[in-house]
């Protein structure tokens, strides 16, 4: 079905009443130059700090000499390993059960690992000090490439744990492997392909940083930072640093993007907390680019073998994956405890067979920590990534069109609610029609006959390569008996209070870093109530003004919060209908909702509206027994299941055969993501994502030299896309609701970002004509790639 | 946040002042143009210069301008005043189809020539071209000017031959008439420096080439060129044969290294297609036969 958008009646302001395409609420500060972020925080009396950071891989530190810094004289205090072994804090819980050393205190692990902070009267005095400390370094062999790193000479990384003799962190399995290898065993066809999903970063254009102000009269802390999580800050700020939680308020301003990247508590933070505590002033840090890209959470680096079985047909039986994943110096991988390698075993993706089995094993390298960021889902880009490149590899394998082989196998409507074999519940679905508009907006036929044209002409170039994506996304982590981070349930509590006037303030859990939450929550409450979007104020990224709730990421806020908030403006709805009736003289059965009203069945000249209602809550009006006056409502909401978005993405390359340059011409998205609350909003995220895809696709890696000297330190090293790399974007949607989502939507942000990167991956290898090759695809990579000579991504080059 | 270290500014209000400035601060000091290599060095401190000699109110260094059968170039012309260029555009089409692909709009509006050629970056575009064109270079000091061959200007990478106390003021570029020119470039990226880059003229007479210039940026060049596959054309009828002899010339030639923009297999391939690219197009424009 493909669906239109349904006009709904408009507000004064011209804004819809409940869902539509509006302006953003918040662009009127941003558009202005008017943001408040983290860097914009002045206190009085507020300090500057800077961190000496490790320029090995794998060093013992024989010794540190502060002297010189701390005689500079606008240096406060230099804070070493050796200061925070004082205090216990050397070393911080991760978010995954490991442990991660806040200041070095043994060895260095990765490059830019931090080791020394300092704290001076401004950010100058404060770098300049750095260069006046002195650490003696005795360097080790770093494992650089994480195929050796279990090799049994290879040094162990991780000696500060007890008994540790390798550099295993885990292995670990899902699906039935007997009953998959049976199929396998018996397949008319099988294929198999290595593939790496290489190390990439979010690379938020806002870095991380954080200003700790510890009140030693009221003994509170305040800390302004980077979190997509404020509420679950606040509590590991409180477990970390042993300080009570009610005397903690986190705020997160307004974030220059996330994208998974600013959902962990990084070294800097802790410091910043202890230097104000040590100092007796705020302490601000903000982290350069360089740090940002070398230090914080990286995503992916997953080296990954697929297996694909099928008859000869084509109706595939079965997948199976063995991976290796790359974790770094630490395990700090961010996702639900339950869940060591995330989402990953969503693997077997949108297509219905019975076999599947994956076995992760995850390595320690030395390299910075992370592996869950850069709108994954959780590893459900490298789910997607990893399934959608096998299907191409078994249509290859068959000499079928990719599109037919993927419509032959897709889910069908009817088998919603589905069940993976791995133990995923599909919420709702139509695959087929999905595909089958992506491809009538591409002209897929068209396209095809096109590439055969040049294929037949020799001297037609450039190389056309047309390749498509199917990806199911599951999102809105997540229901609390399988769902918590650190102990912490995946449930989110959301507050709405309608003022006597009419007008409303809802507080939530979650904190937007670019998606637009002050516009589209305002508009899941206009909707239910009927008042207009401006007149419903978000507050959100201040835990002592918000209720509990884990944050946004995952693509998480519109399934869990977004819920939330609609459930609690149905439950002002309801109440209000109470009021109306006591105000109506009537029975609450008498009266029907009509946008904005109560009004009486039969009569509707008789009702009142929620700023009446409003009024009469907070007024003299006698309320029924039972019944407390004002007009509030206050939610948890504990998701049954996540979301489980779809899409279906087609891109078109061309590809200079003599150079190895890839142009994106054309790139057609079909989303569904059940209802768009606010469609401009989910077209940009979209676009967003798509935009990550392309990166990631053609330029983006994060490579390390032998030695695990960071070659993707900088913006000159480390490529994002710009405009020019990007086409034209070409969107079309499908709109299947989720059973379970009180309004039935689904999550978004990351859609794109998971999908697209293999449509772009498979047209490139199309154009070429060739099975596999891995991202990023250079000119250089693939030039060689053409020749049958790949170059391995994730290392240096010869 | 990214800080340089300290450092002590002085704005100089003429190329006297401003070599007098670099006199009285010593080796330690830096001018300052358009500040978009430079700068960011300081910030994340790879340079430490202990003086900048602000030289951005040198209005007297910004033009382009025919001087009998040269063009002459400020040193403090931006980028964008030489993609802009009527007179660069009339006689050499090389200069826009790079300045194009060099950085983007916000570098190429600050970002001079003279800083191009001075920070000698071994893949900057604009040494290729002048080296193409075989431009002279005009170098000042308190003692007066003094004119070097670009060919000459490069030590190495990072490294010219203007001494501590002098400023590069202007280039001059022979008029050629009846030349064409092009420049093509592969970048992993738009505004990404070159993976390789050429540029090339050639002028014909009665179907001959009287004079050709190749210029090459990032691929280890001699000089940013290759004479011996110049030396290959001239006086020679250009056919796509003795086009891709010359191109082969300056793939064996040239010494690029491996790095994340490629190996050297690939880029010595891509001089070869990029030469072969730009010769064959500068000569459709010496014949006319391309807009």
């Amino acid at each position: 079905m493909t669906a239109t958008e349904v006009p709904v009646p408009t507000s004064p302001a011209g804004n819809p009443i409940g869902f539509g395409r509006m302006l953003r609420k918040e662009d009127a500060r941003f558009l202005r130059g008017q943001g408040h972020y983290i860097d914009d925080v002045q206190l009085p009396g507020m300090l500057h700090a800077a961190i000496l950071r490790s320029s090995y891989a794998h060093a013992r530190i024989t010794g540190i000499d502060t002297s010189a810094a701390e005689a500079h004289p606008k240096v406060k205090a230099v804070i070493t390993g050796a200061t925070l072994e004082g205090l216990n804090l050397a070393w911080m819980p991760t978010l995954s059960g490991d442990v991660q050393s806040v200041l070095a205190t043994d060895k260095v692990r990765f490059q830019g690992q931090e080791v020394a902070f300092v704290i001076a009267e401004d950010e100058y005095s404060a770098r300049d000090a750095l260069e006046l400390i002195e650490v003696d370094y005795e360097p080790l062999p770093a494992v650089v490439d994480a195929r050796k790193a279990l090799e049994p000479d290879a040094p162990v990384i991780r000696d500060d744990l007890e008994g540790r003799t390798d550099n295993r962190i885990y292995d670990w399995e899902a699906g039935d492997k007997a009953a998959c290898d049976e199929v396998f065993a018996g397949a008319e066809v099988v294929v198999a392909e290595d593939m790496l999903y290489p190390r990439v970063h979010p690379a938020p254009m806002e870095t991380c940083g954080s200003v700790a102000h510890m009140d030693k009269v009221t003994g509170k802390l305040t800390v302004w930072t980077t979190t997509q999580a404020p509420h679950a800050h606040r509590t590991l700020y409180a477990i970390v640093a042993g300080l009570p939680e009610h005397k903690i308020q986190i705020i997160s301003p307004d974030i220059g993007g996330g994208f998974g990247n600013k959902v962990g508590i990084y070294p800097g933070y802790v410091c910043a907390v202890v230097g104000s505590i040590v100092t007796g002033a705020p302490v601000k840090w903000i982290e350069d680019r360089s740090e940002n890209l070398m230090s914080t959470s990286f995503a992916r680096d997953y080296h990954m073998h697929g297996e694909i079985a099928s008859t000869r047909e084509g109706k595939i039986l079965g997948l199976r994956v063995d991976v290796l994943a790359d974790h770094g110096a630490f395990n700090g991988v961010a996702q639900p405890t339950k869940y060591p390698a995330g989402f990953f075993h969503i693997f077997t993706g949108s297509y219905d067979y019975p076999a599947a089995h994956c076995h992760v094993r995850a390595v320690y390298t030395n390299k910075a920590p992370g592996g869950v960021a850069y709108a994954c889902s959780f590893r459900i880009t490298e789910a997607v990534y990893l399934v959608e490149r096998m299907v191409n590899c078994l249509a290859d394998e068959l000499g079928m069109d990719p599109a037919e082989l993927r419509m032959k196998n897709l889910l069908r409507p009817e088998q919603f609610p589905y069940t993976t074999p791995t133990g995923w519940e599909y919420d709702s679905g139509n695959y087929p029609a999905a595909l089958e508009e992506a491809m009538r907006i591409a002209g897929y036929e068209e396209l095809r006959r096109e590439q055969a044209e040049r294929r037949a002409d020799p001297a037609g170039k450039p190389l056309m390569g047309i390749g498509i994506s199917f990806f199911t996304e599951g999102v809105g982590a997540g229901p609390r008996k399988h769902m918590d981070i650190l102990g912490l349930g995946m449930a989110d509590g959301c507050e709405l209070r309608v003022h006597p006037t009419g007008k409303a303030q809802l507080r939530l859990s979650v904190q937007t870093q670019g998606q637009g939450h002050e516009t589209t929550f305002a508009q899941i409450v206009s909707h239910e109530l009927g008042i207009p979007p401006e007149d419903i104020e978000v507050i959100h990224g201040d835990t002592d003004n918000t209720p509990f709730g884990l944050g946004t990421y995952g693509s998480r806020s519109t399934p869990v919060s977004g819920a939330a908030a609609a459930v609690a403006a149905q439950r002002v709805r309801e109440k209000a209908r109470i009021i109306a009736a006591t105000a109506l003289e009537c029975s609450p059965d008498d009266l029907e909702w009509e946008l904005g009203r109560w009004q009486v069945k039969g009569d509707p000249e008789q009702g009142k509206t929620i700023p009446e209602i409003a009024f009469a809550s907070h007024g003299n009006l006698e309320l029924p027994e039972g019944v407390e006056g004002h007009l509030d409502a206050s939610v948890v909401y504990n998701p049954p299941n996540l979301t489980y978005p779809f899409g279906a993405y087609i891109c078109v390359v061309d590809v200079d055969p003599e150079t190895g340059e890839v142009k994106v011409r054309r790139f057609i998205a079909v989303d569904d993501c059940g209802p768009r609350i606010n469609p401009m909003i989910v077209e940009g995220q979209i676009h967003g994502g798509l935009a990550d895809g392309i990166g990631m696709a053609l330029m983006e890696a994060i490579a390390f030299d032998p030695e695990g000297n960071n070659l993707g330190g900088s913006f000159m090293d480390y490529l994002l896309p710009t405009s020019l790399e990007c086409p034209s974007y070409e969107l079309g949607m499908t709109v299947t609701p989720s059973p379970h989502h009180p309004i039935g939507a689904k999550g978004v942000g990351e859609s794109a970002t998971v999908g697209s990167p293999p449509a772009v991956v498979n047209a490139v290898l199309d154009a070429l004509e060739i099975r596999q090759a891995d991202m990023p695809f250079t000119p250089a990579v693939v030039w060689r790639a053409m020749q049958g000579r790949p170059l391995r991504t994730d290392l240096a080059i010869e | 946040m990214q800080t340089p270290a300290t450092f002590h500014y002085e704005r100089a209000g003429s190329v006297e002042e401003a070599i007098s400035l670099l006199e009285r601060h010593g080796p330690e000091t830096r001018l300052l143009a358009g500040g978009h290599s430079l700068l960011p060095m300081m910030k994340i401190r790879l340079a430490s210069p202990g003086t900048l000699v602000d030289i951005n109110g040198l209005a007297e260094l910004d033009y382009i301008r025919l001087e009998g059968d040269e063009i002459a170039i400020g040193a403090l012309t931006r980028h964008t005043g030489v993609l802009d260029s009527a007179v660069l555009a009339e006689h050499y089409r090389i200069f826009a189809e790079a300045e194009r692909v060099i950085a983007d709009p916000l570098v190429r509006n600050r970002g001079t020539v003279g800083g191009s050629l001075c920070q000698a970056d071994p893949a900057e575009d604009l040494s290729a071209v002048f080296s193409a064109l075989r431009a002279d270079l005009v170098v000042a000091s308190a003692s007066g000017r003094r004119s070097v061959p670009v060919r000459e200007f490069h030590l190495g990478p990072y490294e010219t031959v203007v001494g501590e106390n002098e400023i590069l003021i202007e280039a001059r570029v022979p008029v050629r008439p009846g030349a064409g020119s092009a420049y093509e470039k592969v970048e992993r990226r738009a505004g990404d420096w070159a993976v390789a880059a050429t540029g090339a003229f050639v002028q014909l007479r009665d179907g001959l080439a009287v004079d050709v210039g190749i210029g090459l940026s990032a691929v280890g060049a001699d000089h940013h060129s290759c004479a011996e596959a110049e030396e290959q054309l001239r006086g020679r009828e250009l056919t796509p044969d003795a086009i891709a002899a010359a191109a082969a010339t300056c793939r064996d030639r040239c010494h690029p290294t491996a790095d994340q923009r490629g190996p050297v297999d690939y880029k010595r391939h891509l001089v070869e297609v990029l030469v072969t690219r730009a010769l064959t197009r500068a000569l459709e424009r010496a014949r006319g036969e391309e807009a």
